[in-house]
Parts: C-alpha cells; structure tokens; sequence
C-alpha cells in the first residue's frame, strides 16, 4: 500500500530581476518554472541536475523557506502554499530540514544541547527535564554520546557537525525530511558514514526523504525513484534501478555517461554536451534543453513537451517520445 | 616506454608552525612523474595534496609553513635551494598550475586576453601583437568558442566552465614541462566537469605536457591518470598504476576508500564505511597514521612506522605492515621520520 505524503503541483519560482533607477521589474528568473511530482510514505525520493537547474530552490519551496510564485504543496492534505505563517510553523513539525554546510547551518555561539532543545521550545515539547533526555537519547541515536551535549560547533569535524544537523532535524520526529545536498561538503569516508545512517533512521523512525543532491552515485545509492532537474524543470521521474538503467531524456543520458566511473578498465562512451547551461532569466523557447540535446527535432525549438507517462511509472518530458 | 622524470620529489617535508609546535603537513613524501604521464595524488582533506603541490611551486607562506626538509628536482635542479628570481622564471613557463576556484583565479579586473599575454610576454619575451595572437590560438585549442571577442571580456563574463578553459590555456601558454592541476574539476557540474577532463586529455597527448592531478575524486583518477598516489594524514600510503590499485589496492585505507564510493553501475545494501574521522594533521606521530580506523590493525601497528614496501607489481608499493613480507623495503623510505 503507497500512501502519498506530499504532492506537488505546479510549483513556480520566478525571482524578479529589477533594473534602472527606479528599480523597475525588467525580467525574471524562472528558477523553477512549472514542477509537479509525488512522493509516498516512507521512501526515497532523490531530485538530481546541475548547478542552477532549481532542485535547492523547489526544496526550500516545499517547506515555504521561500514562497511560490505559483502552484501547490499538499502535504497529508493540507496545501501549505496558502496556510499562515502561523500555521505553517506547526506544520514545520513534521517536516525538517538537514543543510549542506554544517559549518554554516550550526549557530556557532550555541551548545550542541542548545542547538538540539531548540525545535523542542520552539514546538512547546516537554519539560526542560524531558528535553535534556530526549536531546541525550538523539545524540546516541545519531552517533554521538551525551557528553557531546555541552559542547561547541567548532569542536567538532565535518562529519560529527553533520550528525548534529541530523540530529536537530529529527527532534521533532517529524514525518519528512528534506535534505540540501547533505553529503557533498564532506570526505568520501565520512560521507558513506552519513549516507549509512540517514538510512538507519529511515527504518528506525518511518521517514520520509526528499534527497537533493547533484552526485549521481550517491542519489542512486539512497533512492527508491530519482527526479532529474534541468533548468528549472522535472525532465525526467522514475524508480532508481529503472532511470539509471533506461533514461529516456536525452538529458538524463548525458548526465549519466558524464559520471567518471572508478575502474580504469572501464572504457565508458561518453555523450559529451556541448556548451554550457543556458541563463535561467532567458531560458530558450520550446523545451529547456534544445539547445545542447542531439536529437533536437524542430518541434523541440517552439513547443515545450510535458512530463508525461511514457512507461508505467516512468515519466519524461520529451518531444521524442510523444 | 621509459622516460625520464621530469618531476622528482624527494622525502619532502612540508611543515606549518602554529601555536600547538611544528605541524607536519607533508612528511617525507617522494614520488615522480615522467614527461607526458598523467599522475593522480589522491586523498581526502587534510592529507597534504593541496600542500604538497604548493611546496612545488614554493607558494607556501612562510612563515608559517617552511619546507623543512628534501629535494624538488626539475631535470635536475632543485627547486628548494632557487632564488625567488629563479622561481618567478619557472612558475607558469617551466611548471604550470591550474587552482580549483576558477572564479577566484582570476583577476576581475583585467580582461581574460590582459591576464593571458602577461604571461607571454614575461616568459616569451613577445611583443604585444605576437603574444596576442598567441593567446586567441591557445583559447581555441582549449575548446572556447569565439575566442576573438572572449580575449576582450572580462572574467564575470563568462561561465563556470569556460573560466576553467581560460585557466588551462593560460597555465598552458607557455608550453610546461608539468601542469599541476588541483582539483581543476570540483568546482564544475559533472557534465562540464567530463569536457574540462577531455580536454585535459587531449593536451596531454597533444603537447605532451605532464600533469600532476590532485583530487579526491577516485572517478576522475580512474578517468585521466595512469599511475596514482595515496596520501593519508601527509604520507603516501599506496602508490603504483592506475589498474592495480584500483583492481588490487593493498592498503586497507585505499581499499576502505574505494568501497565506500556509492557507484552508479550496481546499487549495494549498504556502504562500507571507514570507522571514524580524518585526523588533524600532526595529531599522530607515533605507528601506522591510518592504525586508529583500520579493521586490520594489529599491536604493532600502534608503534611501528610502517615503511612503502614493493609489492609484486613494479612500481606498487605500499605503507602497510601487513604487506611487509612480499617484499623489501623501498630504498627510497629508508629515511625515519
């Protein structure tokens, strides 16, 4: 039985772009222009795409870190786009978010206890006792011990700062989180460390993961379907297995072959793309990535294709396919 | 083939003075590369790759850092005893380098075709109008497109990945013996990331130019390099060819390393992961630095200094005391630290 937990409909960012002394609205960036997608219950979702290509933006979206220009998040059917700021504080109880930079993301003034009891106050859950054990008991949770709790940000590396950002996140035991390229700050060592245990607490705590991340490796690893971003749209969405197996979008099959592979006596053919991404503020007409895909068809320069279901559960949006 | 070394550097040690004593950042390290080779130095952060590629250059500040000890030979002279003069005339004509930021590399203020001819002109002694020209061949022989009008704009101009082109052709403008590329490709998207690697290829075998590849990236060393060295905590834990360390790494570091790298091809239950954090430099002195994380560390490891030791393969070696017996120390680590 899939229950889906969040459903995206139509989400759009577009950030004016003002000029002129009067600071007039000349343009915008279509950061994320026109996405929609589900995730269920308890699975792995992993969006992927480059720089630019809006996957930190959508994330900040769904928990309304930055407001939508347009479109819905319903979340355990609630539309979060037109809750108040009130409402939407509570709701933010069940749904968190682990940051990229734990060097950034931690107060560096706070105690690692302070740091932990502070969604707790926030959220008014339990007493001060209470919250001292529960901040004790998520320390050893995510791999840290209870004498940790007294110290500083800065005592700590990478790899324990980004516990502590996970940590934090799973105090409110919330049902969602959504995590900013949780593991590309830190060394490979540590990093499958952190992949390991965010899996772990999936099983231990029933969560919910919308994973972003531009590693192709690392969001295969840890996803049960994988969307692919490309300028500010959804190209592709699929299982895992499935996207890296069989890409449909000339994009998807790029960025694969793109990915360096440790085996030297492996002899990848590479689909090189030519030229760099276009601006978001003028993105091309028709579909996004005619301008470097080597199937572009003339229809592809004026008509922009719709994510569509090609196979069962299997959607991309592409004119090739249509 | 057997060339000889342009590059050698011997039982370096590059240190850093702070308030905590005289930190080893790169403690006897010794490795060459021949003319044409693409090496990899490999390691995660703190490991001293990024120190040792500097010491190169003699870019380390000193103070704090001082290089405290061995030998940089560039066919033949050392370049630890050069003069600041000697080393303005090696850096970018004899030995070139190219940085990870490509933003931050480049002067914002001076014109991409301003900062490109000074180098020309310094090294080459060409005229302006020569080391222009010079200049527009060497953007299109790195790929970028409408090289005429880029030699006129400015950094700000021009995307992540084209700046990154700007950066080899100006490392490559005058024709190194070695290019010491650090991290050239963490900053840029993977697709970017596989033209730049490309392009890094074709030169190599077009200029024969050789490249020094310094990343933490085991992908990009299996892509580009032919032979490849390990660091761990400012020690070369493993060196010898690309294929045998990746089909038969010896080290339990490199092994660990190679395990825990989520790969696209098969998906596994679970990652292996190495126990533990990345040491500070300095914090161990004593025994095997990679002792406190290593499923195989046995008593002797906590107090012997493990030495490279030649496996069966040329040119494999390995810092590990479970792989003494297959052969006899390297002449060249006999020196204790």
């Amino acid at each position: 039985m899939t229950e889906v937990l969040l459903k995206v409909d139509g989400l759009k960012k577009h950030f004016p772009i003002t000029g002129g002394v009067l600071g007039k609205q000349t343009g915008s960036v279509k950061a994320v222009d026109d996405i929609s997608f589900w995730v269920n219950k308890g699975e792995t979702l992993g969006l992927v795409g480059e720089s630019g290509c809006g996957k930190s933006t959508t994330g900040r979206m769904l928990m309304r870190l930055i407001d939508p220009t347009e479109g819905q998040v319903v979340f355990e059917g609630k539309n979060l786009v037109t809750l108040s700021d009130n409402e939407m504080r509570k709701t933010r109880k069940d749904m968190q978010m682990v940051f990229q930079d734990p060097f950034a993301s931690l107060n560096p003034r706070h105690t690692v206890e302070k740091i932990l009891e502070e969604p707790l106050i926030v959220h008014g859950i339990g007493t001060k006792k209470e919250r001292k054990q529960m901040v004790n008991e998520m320390l050893e949770v995510v791999g840290l011990s209870s004498y940790h709790a007294k110290r500083y940000p800065h005592q700590f590396s990478g790899g324990q700062r980004q516990r502590i950002g996970i940590a934090r996140a799973l105090m409110t035991r919330p049902k969602l989180i959504i995590a900013d390229e949780p593991v590309s700050a830190l060394d490979v060592s540590i990093q499958s460390q952190v992949l390991n245990l965010l899996e772990d607490l999936q099983k231990e705590f029933q969560l919910t993961y919308i994973f972003i991340a531009h590693d192709l490796g690392v969001v295969k690893h840890i996803s049960d379907r994988v969307g692919v971003m490309y300028l500010g749209r959804l190209v592709e969405i699929t299982d895992a297995d499935r996207l890296y197996e069989k890409p449909l979008h000339p994009y998807t099959r790029a960025l694969l072959s793109a990915v360096p592979i440790p085996d030297p006596a492996v002899k990848r053919e590479m689909e090189l793309l030519t030229g760099d991404i276009p601006s978001p503020a003028n993105p091309p007409k028709g579909c996004a990535f005619h301008t470097r895909c080597k199937e572009c068809m003339e229809i592809c320069k004026t008509d922009r294709p719709e994510l569509r279901e090609i196979e069962p559960g299997h959607f991309a949006a592409c004119h090739l396919y249509s | 083939m057997v060339h000889a070394p342009v590059l050698e550097v011997k039982n370096l040690r590059t240190s850093f003075i702070t308030s905590d004593g005289e930190i080893p950042a790169v403690d006897d390290v010794s490795f060459s590369v021949n003319k044409g080779e693409v090496l990899g130095i490999v390691g995660e952060s703190g490991c001293g790759k990024s120190v040792t590629s500097l010491s190169i250059m003699k870019l380390i500040p000193q103070p704090p850092g001082k290089i405290a000890g061995g030998e940089i030979l560039l066919n033949g002279e050392n370049l630890v005893h050069a003069s600041e003069k000697r080393m303005r005339e090696i850096r970018g004509n004899e030995v070139a380098m190219i940085f990870q930021e490509p933003m931050t590399s480049l002067n914002p203020l001076f014109t991409i075709g301003e900062q490109l001819v000074e180098a020309l002109k310094i090294h080459k002694k060409l005229g302006k109008k020569t080391a222009y020209q010079q200049a527009v061949e060497m953007l299109k022989l790195v790929g970028l497109p409408r090289a005429e009008q880029i030699i006129r704009e400015y950094p700000h101009q021009l995307s992540g990945g084209m700046r990154q082109r700007v950066m080899i052709a100006m490392a490559l403008s005058c024709h190194p013996r070695v290019l010491i590329a650090d991290e050239p490709t963490t900053a840029l998207d993977v697709t970017i990331q596989a033209q730049i690697l490309s392009l890094m290829k074709d030169l190599n075998e077009k200029l024969d130019t050789a490249i020094i590849m310094i990343t933490h990236d085991l992908g990009v060393v299996a892509e580009v390099c032919q032979r490849v060295v390990v660091m761990y905590a400012g020690k070369i834990v493993e060196e010898g060819l690309v294929e045998d360390i990746f089909k038969n790494p010896k080290h339990p570091y490199t092994l660990g390393l190679l395990k825990s790298i989520p790969d696209i091809r098969d998906k596994k239950e679970r990652l292996y992961s190495i126990p533990g954090n990345v040491p500070k430099p300095g914090s161990i002195t004593t025994g095997c630095r990679f002792a406190a994380r290593c499923e195989f560390v046995m008593d002797r490891c906590w107090s012997e200094n493990p030495e490279l030791y030649e496996t069966e393969r040329p040119g494999h070696a390995v810092r590990c005391l479970l792989h003494e017996k297959e052969g006899v120390a390297d002449d060249r680590s006999t020196v204790k630290s």
